[in-house]
C-alpha cells in the first residue's frame, strides 16, 4: 500500500500542476480572445472618416465617431482635474500627518470602501445632487462621477507611495530648516513622482473606459461637444451600448465594434503605458 | 511660514475626510430617496417578488436573488482557477512569471463595456448552440430541475461566466501577494520533509495565507455584486424570479441602469431602495475583505 500512496502522492501533483498551468493558460486565452473579437470586428468599421466625423442619429449610415472620442477625453481628463490635486492631499495626510491614528485608519478605510462601490451608484449619487437640482445633463456631471471613482484610488496610491520613501530623507530635510510642507512637496512627493504617476495614469485608465455612471450624467448626444457644462455630452461607452443593444442596423452594430476598439486601444494604451514607464524607472533606480 | 504649515495640514485633512463625507453622503442621499418606497413597502419589499409598473407595485427579491445567484457562479469558477494560476505564477521562472502575470491583469483593464460586447456577440450564440445543449442535452443535466430546458444563451450562467473572468484577475493578484509574504522558510522547511509542491501549497501556504486568500476572495465578490454592464448586456433583463440556470433574470446594478432613466415617482424610489440594499451588500463585503486583508499586513509588518 505504502509505495502506492507515493506514487499517488507524486501523480496527483503532477495532475495539479498541470492544471494550474491550464488555469493561467485559460485566463490568457480568455484575455487574447476578447481582445482578438474587438480588433476583428472593430477594424473593418475604421476609417479615416469614421474617426473625424460626428455621430449620426439612429439608421443614418456614414456617421463616424469623433464627437464621442472627443466627449470621452473632455470628461476623462476633467475627472482627473477634478480627483486628483484633493486625492493626493488626501494621501498626503494618511500618510505624513499620522498624529490621530483613529481618524485617519477610519478616512482609510472608508477610502477602501469607496474603492469597492458599484460604480452604478456613483452613477445614482451624481445624478440626484447634480442632473436632477440643474435639470439637465452635462458632461460635467460625468466628470464628476468619475472623480468621484479616481478619488479613493489614487489617494490609496499615493499614501503607499509615500509610504516607501525612506524616513532619512524626511529627517534631513526638516533638520536642514525646511517646513513640513516643504518636505512633503519638494522632497517627499518628489522622490516618489513616478509612483504617484502611475498610480493616477492606472486610475485613469480604470475610469476612461467606465459606463455606468454615465448612463445617468452624460447621457448620449450625436453634437459636437460644445455644451460640456449644460447638455448631454456624447462619450464612447454609451455610444457602444446604444449602438450595440439598441439598434437594429448593421451598420450601427459595426460602428459600435469600431468605436469599441477605440476605447479598449485607449485604455490598454495608458494601462501598459503606466506599467513600462513604472517598472523602467524602477529598474533605473 | 508656521501658519502656512498648518494650513496645509487641515487642506491635506479636508480633502482626507472627504473620502469619508462621500461615503456617508452615499448612505444619507440613498436613504432619503428611497423613502418613499419604504414606507409605501415596508420591510415586505426585500422579500417581494411582484415587480409591477403599471399597479405600482415593487419588490426587490428577483433582483436580489439574480445578484446573488450570478456573484455565487462567478466565485465558484473563478476561485479555483485563480487559486491555481496564481500557484503556478508565483512558482514559475521569474521572466514567464512576469509576462503572464502582466496579461492576466489586463483583464481587469478591459473596460466592462467591452466585456459586455463579447458575451451580447460571441459567448452567448456560443452558449446557445454549443455549451447549453451540452450541458442540456449531452449531459442529461435538464432531468436536474434547477438546470432547466430552455435556453436562448443568456441568462444567470452567461453572465456567471462573464463575471468569473472579470473577477479573476483580481483574486489571482491578491493571492499571488499572500502566497510571495509566505516565509521561504516555512515552504523549504515543507519540501525538506518531503512534501510534494501541491501539499506545500495546500496545508502550509493555504494556512498561512488563509485571512488574506479571504480578503482577496471578498474582494473579487465586491466587484461581482456590483457589476453593471457586463451583466445588463448577457443576463436577459427579466424582472422575474429565476426558475434555473438558463433562464433569464435580473440583477440590482442591471435593474438599475436599464430602468432608471425613465422611471420616475415611487418606482423611482424603489430603484433607491435596490440601489440602498446593493450598497449595503456591497459595504459588508467591504468590512469583512478590508478585515482580513488589515490582519495579514498587520502580520506582514511583524515578520
Amino acid at each position: 500500500m505504502r509505495p502506492r500512496t507515493l506514487f499517488f502522492r507524486t501523480q496527483k501533483d503532477r495532475a495539479i500542476r498541470a492544471f494550474s498551468a491550464l488555469a493561467v493558460l485559460l485566463a490568457v486565452g480568455v484575455m487574447l480572445w476578447i481582445l482578438y473579437t474587438v480588433v476583428r470586428f472593430g477594424a473593418p468599421a475604421i476609417r479615416f472618416g469614421f474617426l473625424i466625423h460626428a455621430s449620426k442619429p439612429f439608421g443614418i449610415a456614414d456617421g463616424g465617431i469623433a464627437n464621442a472620442i472627443l466627449g470621452t477625453l473632455l470628461i476623462t481628463a476633467g475627472a482627473a482635474l477634478l480627483a486628483v490635486p484633493p486625492a493626493i492631499c488626501a494621501g498626503i495626510y494618511l500618510a505624513e500627518f499620522p498624529d490621530h491614528p483613529r481618524i485617519s485608519a477610519a478616512l482609510r478605510f472608508s477610502a477602501n470602501v469607496m474603492m469597492g462601490m458599484p460604480s452604478v451608484l456613483v452613477g445614482l449619487f451624481v445624478y440626484m445632487i447634480m442632473v436632477m437640482p440643474s435639470g439637465n445633463f452635462s458632461g460635467f456631471a460625468a466628470s464628476v462621477s468619475l472623480a468621484i471613482i479616481m478619488f479613493p484610488v489614487v489617494m490609496r496610491t499615493t499614501e503607499d507611495m509615500l509610504g516607501m520613501v525612506p524616513y532619512a530623507l524626511r529627517e534631513s530635510a526638516l533638520a536642514l530648516g525646511m517646513t513640513r510642507m516643504r518636505t512633503t512637496l519638494c522632497i517627499v512627493c518628489r522622490s516618489a513622482k513616478n509612483g504617484l504617476l502611475t498610480g493616477i495614469l492606472l486610475a485613469l485608465s480604470r475610469v476612461s473606459g467606465e459606463t455606468a455612471p454615465l448612463l445617468f450624467t452624460a447621457m448620449f448626444s450625436d453634437s459636437w461637444p460644445t455644451g460640456y457644462f449644460s447638455e448631454p455630452t456624447a462619450n464612447l461607452p454609451v455610444l457602444i451600448t446604444e449602438y450595440a443593444t439598441n439598434s437594429p442596423f448593421e451598420s450601427m452594430q459595426r460602428a459600435g465594434w469600431g468605436a469599441a476598439l477605440v476605447v479598449t486601444a485607449l485604455v490598454l494604451c495608458i494601462n501598459l503605458g503606466a506599467r513600462i514607464f513604472f517598472r523602467e524607472k524602477k529598474n533605473a533606480q | 511660514m508656521l501658519k502656512l504649515d498648518s494650513t496645509f495640514r487641515w487642506l491635506c485633512f479636508g480633502a482626507a475626510a472627504f473620502a469619508g463625507l462621500l461615503l456617508l453622503g452615499f448612505f444619507l442621499q440613498l436613504a432619503l430617496s428611497s423613502s418613499a418606497a419604504w414606507r409605501e413597502f415596508g420591510l415586505g419589499f426585500l422579500v417581494s417578488t411582484e415587480w409591477d409598473p403599471v399597479s405600482n407595485v415593487y419588490g426587490a427579491l428577483p433582483s436580489v436573488v439574480g445578484t446573488l445567484l450570478t456573484t455565487a457562479i462567478a466565485l465558484v469558477l473563478a476561485l479555483p482557477l485563480a487559486f491555481s494560476a496564481a500557484l503556478y505564477l508565483v512558482d514559475a521562472k521569474p521572466w514567464i512569471g512576469a509576462v503572464l502575470g502582466h496579461a492576466i491583469d489586463l483583464l481587469a483593464a478591459i473596460p466592462s463595456v467591452i466585456y459586455g460586447m463579447w458575451g451580447l456577440f460571441v459567448l452567448a450564440p456560443l452558449m446557445q448552440t454549443r455549451i447549453q445543449p451540452f450541458l442540456a442535452e449531452t449531459l442529461r443535466l435538464n432531468k436536474i430541475p434547477f438546470f432547466g430546458d430552455d435556453y436562448n444563451g443568456f441568462g444567470i450562467l452567461t453572465a456567471g461566466l462573464i463575471l468569473a473572468v472579470m473577477i479573476l484577475p483580481y483574486i489571482c493578484a491578491i493571492m499571488r501577494d499572500v502566497f510571495r509574504m509566505t516565509p521561504p522558510m516555512l515552504r523549504e522547511s515543507a519540501f525538506g520533509v518531503g512534501c510534494t509542491k501541491w501539499e506545500t501549497a495546500k496545508d502550509i501556504v493555504l494556512r498561512y495565507g488563509l485571512r488574506g486568500i479571504l480578503g482577496g476572495v471578498f474582494i473579487g465578490l465586491g466587484r461581482a455584486l456590483g457589476e453593471t454592464m457586463a451583466v445588463l448586456f448577457v443576463i436577459g433583463n427579466l424582472m422575474e424570479m429565476p426558475d434555473s440556470l438558463f433562464s433569464g433574470a435580473t440583477t440590482i446594478a442591471s435593474t438599475l441602469a436599464n430602468n432608471f432613466a425613465e422611471a420616475d415617482g415611487l418606482q423611482r424610489s424603489a430603484l433607491f431602495a435596490l440601489g440602498l440594499i446593493l450598497l449595503f451588500m456591497s459595504f459588508g463585503i467591504q468590512v469583512l475583505a478590508q478585515s482580513y486583508l488589515h490582519a495579514t499586513s498587520a502580520g506582514r509588518g511583524e515578520k
